[in-house]
């Protein structure tokens, strides 16, 4: 497929700074005469490792994800957050990292040593993998693989393999729940994630991220716009999946201690919460490619680096997991799998049904963008509808319950607040 | 085959093939044997990958690694005893004669296939796959997922006692 504005993406100038890879091409090209011949290869990946960390690590790791998360929980919850280490508390990851460093790693004399040493190192290495095929830009991307969308969703199902390995191998009650809770909740939650991610394969009709982010470009609509619906499940799907604070019934600390990783310490649990924010970011990043347009920005991206317009979409998706986790209380185990199946799952086949029916109507009758912003406003209202009428339908309605309290059958509902205030002897 | 890189990937998949597969016969914890099992797909998905089948790949990763394997490990987990030890069994000598013959008959087959070796990789995508799938091969598609579905629901059908629908009727 012929893609035209590819040209005016990067010039491909070393000091054209809205592609990286120009300067770390310069680099190793002149590198590459000077040093004996092979070092390039060892020299590129150091190159990535730095430049990758500068740019995407420290802001995003660090400061969004430890720092930015605590201080803004620490706003919603009407308290400072870290403000010791450092200028406004900006070194407190620093100073943690250092504590978890000194304190000792624990294994339990009945654990199964092997299983749980490799655990961590299970976790670790898919979130490293999953930002390979995440397009920072027009050429600045590592893997540009044809099926980059299912390569995630296939790289983000291991590492509840290594929470249930966390879980099973320290040989206690409580991590064995916790990873149980997991995989439950993983394999539910993977359901309707995908089916609504197939919404916009269809829709865009390429199942690689770099080509989503194209066809955004093309058709100057962002994702969100078009499949608010699909947001909206895949939002939920993955917080549940990325164990966050509204659904983080596999680490309840007010139920099971702390699920998988009660019996974790020193460095190896550190591993676990830093990359908790990793795989968050990557899911970020993923939902910003698909949904918010990537890189592109209405033509901002010319001028304007398209790696710094995809950090902060990025960014601007984890301050939405960040928010939830402030205000929402945690559900509860069943409500959990009830909501998977019984909400989301419907709702995601009635959004393919009706992404399918447009996407016919758009291709045999072959219109142009138009037709698709006429097709956002109608999402957008589908969406509100589905939403609304199905948790309706489903919702709790305590005066259908029948095994409702006696004082609830007599006073037919809930008992008022001014009678009951009443009834307390003030 | 070419270039070192792949050379090597070959190599180095094979290898770790071959060794997990040996640790799921060899492990007497039934738990790690699904572990070596789930290292076993993703080899094997790699070998997809070398053989330019991406999307089989991927699906493979999802299919086996994320599903199956993990519905693996609930069996484990739910059924009585079996976080246990693996238990002798007497059928040990049928079964290595049995594996014996089994692997004699795939060698010969391996070795007297005629397989046609392509100069250039087939430049098939999964638009392609889908295009057969649901265009050509429709009605075998469709069968093997009626046959899924009749297979879970007789599976519910007989796990099922008289006291589980009675307790569920009453909820």
């Amino acid at each position: 497929m012929a893609l035209p504005f590819l040209v005016d993406g990067a010039s491909g100038n070393w000091y054209d700074i809205r592609d990286l890879s120009n300067i770390s091409r310069l680099i190793l090209e002149n590198a590459d005469k000077v040093l004996p011949q092979g070092i390039v290869y060892v020299l590129a990946p150091l190159i990535g490792f730095v430049a990758s960390f500068l740019i995407f690590v420290l802001p995003s790791q660090l400061i969004v994800g430890v720092y930015g998360e605590r201080k803004i929980i620490g706003r919603m919850q009407s308290r400072y957050g870290p403000n010791r280490v450092g200028p406004f508390g900006l070194l407190q990851p620093i100073a943690d990292a250092i504590k978890l460093m000194q304190k000792e790693a624990l294994t339990p004399t009945s654990a199964d040593r092997a299983v749980m040493y490799i655990a961590p190192i299970v976790f670790v290495a898919p979130c490293v993998l999953l930002f390979a095929v995440i397009p920072f830009g027009p050429r600045m991307i590592l893997a540009n693989i044809p099926v980059g969308l299912l390569y995630f969703l296939a790289i983000s199902s291991l590492p509840v393999l290594a929470a249930f390995m966390a879980g099973w191998s320290a040989n206690n009650k409580y991590s064995l729940f916790g990873a149980m809770r997991i995989v439950a909740m993983t394999i539910s939650y993977e359901v309707p994630l995908v089916l609504a991610l197939l919404g916009v394969v269809l829709f865009t009709g390429t199942l690689s991220l770099q080509d989503m982010v194209f066809w955004t470009k093309e058709h100057h609509i962002w994702l969100v716009l078009l499949q608010p619906l699909a947001f909206v499940i895949y939002f939920i799907c993955v917080s549940a999946e990325l164990n966050r604070t509204p659904t983080d019934i596999a680490e309840a600390e007010s139920e099971i201690v702390a699920g998988y990783l009660t019996e974790y310490s020193g460095m190896k649990w550190g591993l676990f919460y830093g990359m908790d924010i990793g795989y968050a970011l990557a899911a970020a990043a993923f939902g910003a490619t698909v949904f918010l347009g990537g890189w592109s920005m209405f033509g901002l991206d010319r001028w304007f680096p398209p790696w710094l317009i995809i950090i902060g979409k990025t960014h601007l998706f984890y301050f939405l997991f960040i928010w939830t986790r402030g205000t929402l209380p945690r559900l509860r185990s069943d409500q959990l799998m009830t909501f998977a199946w019984k909400f989301m799952l419907p709702v995601a086949l009635a959004n393919l049904f009706v992404v399918a029916t447009e996407r016919i109507i758009w291709v045999k009758g072959d219109l142009n963008d138009v037709a698709l912003y006429g097709f956002a406003v109608l999402n957008i209202a589908i969406a509100a509808a589905v939403i609304v009428a199905w948790s309706r339908f489903l919702g709790y309605r305590p005066e259908r319950n029948p095994l409702k309290p006696r004082m609830m059958k007599e006073a037919r509902g809930y008992v008022p607040v001014v009678a009951a205030a009443k009834g307390d002897g003030r | 085959m070419d270039g070192f890189g792949v050379t090597a990937a070959f190599w180095v998949l094979a290898a770790l093939t071959l060794v997990s597969a040996g640790g799921v016969m060899a492990s007497r914890n039934l738990l790690h044997a699904v572990l070596f099992l789930i290292v076993t797909f993703i080899g094997i998905a790699g070998f997809f990958v070398l053989l330019s089948a991406d999307f089989i790949a991927m699906a493979q990763v999802i299919i086996y690694v994320g599903a199956i394997a993990v519905l693996v490990l609930f069996a484990v987990l739910l059924t009585p005893r079996a976080g246990r030890d693996n238990g002798e069994t007497k059928m040990a000598a049928p079964a290595w004669l049995l594996a014996v013959c089994l692997a004699a008959v795939f060698i010969f087959v391996i070795q007297d296939t005629n397989w046609h070796v392509l100069s250039t990789s087939p430049d098939l995508s999964a638009f392609d796959l889908g295009e057969a799938l649901l265009g050509t091969w429709v009605l075998p598609f469709e069968i093997a997922s009626v046959l899924l579905t009749a297979a879970l629901v007789g599976s519910i059908m007989l796990a099922r006692t008289p006291q589980e629908e009675a307790e569920d009727a009453l909820a």
